[in-house]
């Protein structure tokens, strides 16, 4: 398990360099770049000197990843304010609407993964399968439309604009994010009842589930005692993949509802072409993203007592 | 179990299984087909019924259904099922359930497989009487812990505390055994529960399953393709064939006087014909294995100081349990697995150590058949790019005269003609294996390993396998190095033996010298664990030293000392652990590694 | 052949609907000038003109009429997506059929690789990629290749893996046989089935892929007609009851729901009973 977790935070330190030098790639150097053909000489050294080009990389490196852990992120180049002044609330906004969808979308698509599982090959079954196939071709910005065009304009039940700030009650809150979050739920709900339902078959074909029905054992029980446990790893894992999806399906979403998180500053500050802003987006999204499949491996080996005591 | 069994000594003279026109229906690719065709059977309370069969003859499906069970994809379309009064067709989902467990029990192929991965042993145990009701947990857990104990299961109090994969497999083919007991049902339904052991693993379940069945007089149906092993404990047999029941006697009437042709062949071929050697004037060394040690990554050595030589147009069996270490030698000799020490002579030349340094004409006298033909043949080439492949590689054979030596082989290895545009997918299991020797044969190679050739496949079958291997021997003088783990095939085809121990060689030499006394005590223990065709063999066999000492243990690769000698009866205390037996050369080649003289051994044999 | 269009009659009625609309596209795709009433950016009228005879979906926010540019639409955006998913299975498929036939420190070497560029989001990855060189079409694909070829690898070594290790692999092996000739014969042949799948769930991908970034504004730049940016330059329009921005959505989403259900029956096929997500 320590082995996992080296691991995981060796891919977040390639990142990191990979987010830092990427900016390497350029022909010139990114001030070149982003002046553009009409730069002077003076702009471009002002702008070398804010990106902190005159550096060595490695130092510039260590400054910057030092910078993401104490949270002291430098100055965006659009508009000069600190990032991390930016990020933060923006960052929490992302994680309420991301959290309201898996709250919504984790216990839907469980119950309808393991009873397509259950009744497989009915017709439930069968519909269900069409109906994820479905979702999960759908681009989100389209459910996204969908859902303002009927629940926001036709109706007039949601705004179909979730501005939200800090200043809204929780409730409030919580309405004015509706719509993004079911748009969310949506495309992850078809995902992650899929899998749930293939690894869910995929453990009733198992012997020992044969052997618990041979000596008789009640359906119910089979399911909590012998299936349920040696789910739960694949169950588990199931989740974190689609909880990391989310985290990447927010961007778009939050730009079609304009909900200040922190995808729609990411989308923003590319247009902008504000490196410092999009580096430092990137790298949240990455540690998120690692750090839940990294959580569902650790979960994984805790449950499984092959792992757990060894011969 | 016979309807004329009168002087049935139960007061309750019933049947206690009775079935009656089973029909039973499977799914496959071609639809709904019956795979039960009618079958009747009946079974006294306290009776043994052997079903034995090969692949396909629907014993395990019959098995199941005595329980009013059926697997995904079969159904049960016709017939009565009657267990004691109650027609499980008819009674409903609950109350079967009741039944199941409680008064009929299962143990299943692969225990490993069978228990929940994600409990204790006992808890599996328990589980059975506490959800019928029957038992507290608390009273339940004695329970399991007193039939451990009187199984003899090794440190019977604590052995339930652990997790399936902490258990060896046959320990825990013994746990199964137990389990099926907890509930003291009226009839077992055991379902091959010893096919996937090695023979002196087999010997320990078999005397648990005898001891749960016979001492404690339950009924029990034994389903497996093994004659021998049934012959020791079922009071009738029920030879199956496609579904269809062939013949049905007590056991006794069975191995005398067979009824049918069939069962006159099943019974043939696990008999013994024993190849008789010829002398071959001025023999020549064709593969020398010379000390060799090798191992896989950074594991142990699988193979210490392996030595064989091995003569031309001779077979060179070796022999040994799993975890002996003879696919591994067959793995160096063709270089797939670089040896860590030693090396191999080929022709009297030295044979590079890595595949990839072998040259194209030493990789064509080299050629290997395995144990799985299924996967030994690709299933998108025609039988004519199999055969044809080392046709065109090796000898730059192409069109007209290819296509005459594809056909030349096809009749070679006794297959039509016709046969040459079929894909794998279009074979019988045994047909695929013959086409695996045409493609080695194709190569015009001086040595083909055989590799567990005839493990995979029915009993009928294997020998016919056997046969052609043999007769192809006598045509081409080709040489077989032939990996087996079974003794009756070894003892049919081989001329020399080598014994393998714990990836040590524990004895070789010309069969008669090995399969004879003096006998090396592993290779006796060995020898007297292969089941018998005939009743009352495992009491006698169980009866001997070398059962008592040596099956409930593990084969152990050891680094210094005897492997053998935790298991072996005639150990010398304080020796044997803590030195390396030396290697003690007899007659005309055979060599053995033991302690003991050649005069104690064949002392010890006489007994 | 026979055999082939009796397979097809036997394909469930969602993957010949699937397969009809897949042909539909591809016809449209091909036959664009054809086919199309204006050229794709040619400014005809007033902004946001309402569906009329003359503009059977009315025009967009410079005055273009939509259904011209949904159809030149259907020609870049697929034909993007094909270009990229077609680089993409190459790279991916030769590197990881390779790794799964050698073994060894090359496949641990390409599959520490792929490990790590498959724990950064796509999304994000290729955001930050576009934010730093920008957003010229060779970029673009390239971008979408790295990130699509190592999810191709994924997929293409865990199946030759399993062909990899049959016996009969090792037979050719020890026969004597070259890589390419393995490769070719006798480990492709035997995963060609999940390779066409993954083929049509990596279009998928790539062709969601590039409508999202067309979204926003990050993919197929003006004034290329393209349904990912016809989207976000008519979005406006939504909030005033009027679905036009749905059309190119709607027209995107029905694609990949034909190709799915194709795949879907194409894996159910091959797999027997397996199922797979």
């Amino acid at each position: 398990m320590a082995q996992r977790i080296a691991l995981g935070l060796l891919t977040l330190f390639v990142i990191s360099l990979l987010i830092a030098f990427g900016v390497e790639l350029l022909p010139g150097d990114l001030a070149q770049e982003i002046l553009g053909q009409g730069a002077t000489p003076e702009g471009l050294r002002v702008l070398r000197l804010q990106l902190g080009l005159d550096t060595p990389p490695h130092i510039r490196y260590l400054d910057w990843l030092g910078g993401m852990v104490t949270g002291d992120m430098g100055l965006s180049l659009a508009n000069k304010r600190p990032i991390a002044e930016l990020i933060g609330p923006r960052l929490s906004n992302t994680l309420f609407l991301g959290g309201f969808a898996a709250m919504i979308a984790i216990p839907i698509a469980l119950t309808l993964g393991i009873l397509a599982a259950l009744y497989r090959n009915s017709l439930y079954d069968r519909g269900v399968n069409i109906f994820t196939l479905t979702s999960i071709s759908f681009p989100e910005f389209f459910i996204a439309y969908i859902l303002i065009l009927f629940f926001a304009i036709k109706l007039g039940w949601f705004p179909g604009i979730s501005n939200i700030s800090s200043e809204l009650s929780f409730l409030d809150k919580l309405y004015r994010t509706l719509l993004p979050a079911a748009s969310l739920t949506l495309v992850v709900v078809a995902h992650m009842m899929r899998m749930t339902r293939a690894s869910i078959i995929n453990l009733l074909s198992s012997p020992y589930i044969e052997m618990a029905h041979l000596k008789g054992i009640k359906p119910l029980r089979i399911i909590t005692r012998h299936a349920l446990p040696n789910a739960l790893a694949p169950i588990i894992n199931v989740i974190a993949i689609n909880l990391a999806y989310l985290v990447v399906g927010v961007v778009i979403v939050e730009v079609v509802f304009v909900y200040p998180g922190l995808g729609q500053l990411l989308v923003d500050s590319v247009s902008k072409r504000d490196v410092p802003v999009v580096q430092a987006c990137s790298m949240i999204f990455a540690s998120v993203y690692i750090f839940l499949n990294l959580s569902a491996d650790v979960i994984s080996i805790v449950t499984n007592p092959r792992l757990l005591y060894p011969r | 179990m016979l309807v004329d069994d009168t002087n049935n000594s139960n007061s309750d003279s019933s049947p206690l299984l009775k079935m009656k026109g089973l029909r039973i229906e499977g799914l496959s690719d071609k639809g709904w087909q019956e795979i039960v065709c009618g079958i009747d059977l009946q079974l006294n309370r306290g009776e043994i019924l052997g079903l034995i069969g090969e692949s396909g003859a629907g014993k395990s499906t019959i098995g199941l259904a005595a329980m009013g069970f059926a697997r995904d994809g079969c159904r049960i379309i016709d017939g009565e099922i009657d267990f004691d009064g109650i027609e499980l067709r008819k009674a409903p989902e609950w109350q079967k359930r009741k039944l199941r467990g409680t008064r009929i029990s299962y143990v299943a192929q692969s225990a490993a497989a069978a228990f929940n991965p994600a409990h204790r042993l006992i808890d599996q145990f328990t589980e059975g009487p506490v959800d019928h009701d029957l038992l507290s947990e608390v009273k339940a857990k004695e329970k399991g812990r007193a039939l451990y104990r009187s199984l003899d299961l090794p440190d019977p109090d604590y052995i339930g505390e652990r997790w399936p994969h902490q258990v060896s497999g046959g320990q825990l083919q013994r746990m199964m055994v137990a389990m099926s007991m907890s509930c003291e049902p009226d009839l077992i339904i055991f379902d091959e529960p010893t096919t996937a052991l090695d023979v002196t693993t087999q010997i320990e379940v078999l005397k648990t399953i005898k001891e749960i069945v016979i001492d404690k007089n339950v009924a029990a149906i034994y389903i497996t393709h093994d004659l021998a092993v049934v012959s020791q404990l079922a009071d009738h047999l029920m030879v199956l064939r496609y579904g269809n029941l062939i013949e049905v006697n007590s056991t006794g009437q069975i191995l005398k006087s067979p009824k049918q042709e069939y069962t006159r062949n099943l019974l043939d071929a696990r008999s013994r014909n024993e190849k008789i050697t010829a002398q071959i004037p001025n023999p020549k060394t064709l593969l020398s294995v010379e000390s060799v040690t090798a191992g896989y990554g950074k594991g142990p050595d699988i193979l210490q100081d392996v030595s064989i030589l091995v003569e031309r147009g001779r077979t060179v069996a070796v022999v040994g349990e799993s975890g002996s270490g003879k696919s591994t030698l067959a793995r160096v000799v063709t270089g797939l697995l670089p040896a860590r020490f030693g090396g191999i002579h080929f022709q009297g030349e030295p044979l590079p150590d890595e595949l990839n340094n072998r040259e194209k004409q030493q990789l064509q006298k080299v050629q290997m058949i395995y144990q799985l033909p299924d996967i030994a043949l690709n299933p998108r080439q025609r039988v004519r790019d199999i055969i044809g492949r080392p046709l065109s590689f090796y000898l730059g054979l192409q069109g007209k005269e290819k296509e005459q030596r594809i056909n030349e082989l096809l009749q070679q290895i006794e297959l039509p003609q016709d046969y040459i545009d079929r894909l794998p997918g279009e074979l019988s299991g045994g047909e695929k294996q013959r086409i695996c020797i045409a493609r080695a044969l194709a190569a015009e190679p001086e040595l083909i390993i055989c590799d567990e050739v005839t493990s995979a496949l029915d009993s009928i079958v294997a020998k016919a396998i056997l046969n052609l291997l043999q007769r192809l021997q006598n045509e081409l003088g080709v040489t077989y190095l032939f990996i087996s783990h079974d003794l009756d095939t070894v003892a049919n085809i081989a001329d020399q033996v080598v014994v393998l121990y714990a990836g040590r060689v524990a004895e070789q030499g010309s069969k008669s010298a090995v399969f004879q006394p003096p006998f090396h005590p592993y290779t006796r223990l060995l020898l007297s664990s292969v089941p018998e065709m005939r009743q009352g063999w495992l009491e006698e066999t169980l009866s001997t030293r070398e059962a008592k000492a040596g099956i409930a243990r593990e084969v152990k690769i050891t680094e210094q000392g005897c492997p053998f000698a935790e298991r072996c009866p005639i150990s010398i205390e304080h020796v044997c652990v803590g030195s390396r037996p030396p290697l003690q050369t007899t007659t005309s080649g055979h060599v053995y590694a033991c302690q003991h003289a050649k005069k104690v051994l064949l002392r010890e044999s006489q007994h | 052949m026979q055999k082939t269009l009796k397979n097809l009659s036997s394909a469930p009625l969602s993957a010949k609907f699937g397969m009809v609309v897949i042909f539909i596209y591809l016809v449209v795709a091909i036959f664009a000038p054809l086919i199309a009433p204006y050229g794709e950016r040619e400014i005809l009228g007033k902004a946001y003109e309402l569906m009329s005879s003359e503009h059977l979906l009315g025009t967009d926010n410079l005055g273009r009429d939509m259904l011209s540019r949904l159809i030149y639409g259907a020609r870049n955006t697929i034909g993007l997506a094909l270009i990229i998913t077609a680089l993409a299975f190459l790279i991916g498929s030769l590197t990881g059929m390779t790794a799964a036939a050698l073994g060894g420190w090359i496949d641990q070497l390409l599959s520490r690789i792929v490990d790590i560029f498959m724990s950064i989001p796509a999304l994000i990855f290729a955001l930050l990629i576009l934010s730093i060189l920008g957003t010229a079409m060779p970029y673009l694909i390239g971008t979408i290749v790295i990130v699509d070829s190592t999810r191709v690898f994924r997929v293409v070594r865990a199946s030759a893996m399993n062909v990899a290790v049959m016996d009969y692999v090792e037979v050719a092996r020890l026969r004597g046989e070259k890589l390419p000739w393995i490769l070719r014969k006798e480990i492709l042949p035997n995963i060609t089935a999940p390779l066409l799948a993954e083929f049509g769930l990596r279009f998928c991908f790539v062709f969601l892929f590039i409508s999202a970034l067309s979204f926003l504004g990050l993919g197929i730049q003006p004034p290329t007609a393209d349904w990912g940016s016809m989207v976000r330059d008519n979005a406006t329009l939504i909030s005033y009851n009027d679905i036009t921005p749905l059309i190119p959505a709607g027209a995107i989403a029905l694609l990949t729901v034909a190709v799915n259900f194709v795949v879907d029956w194409m894996l159910h096929k091959s797999s027997g009973l397996k199922d797979v997500s």
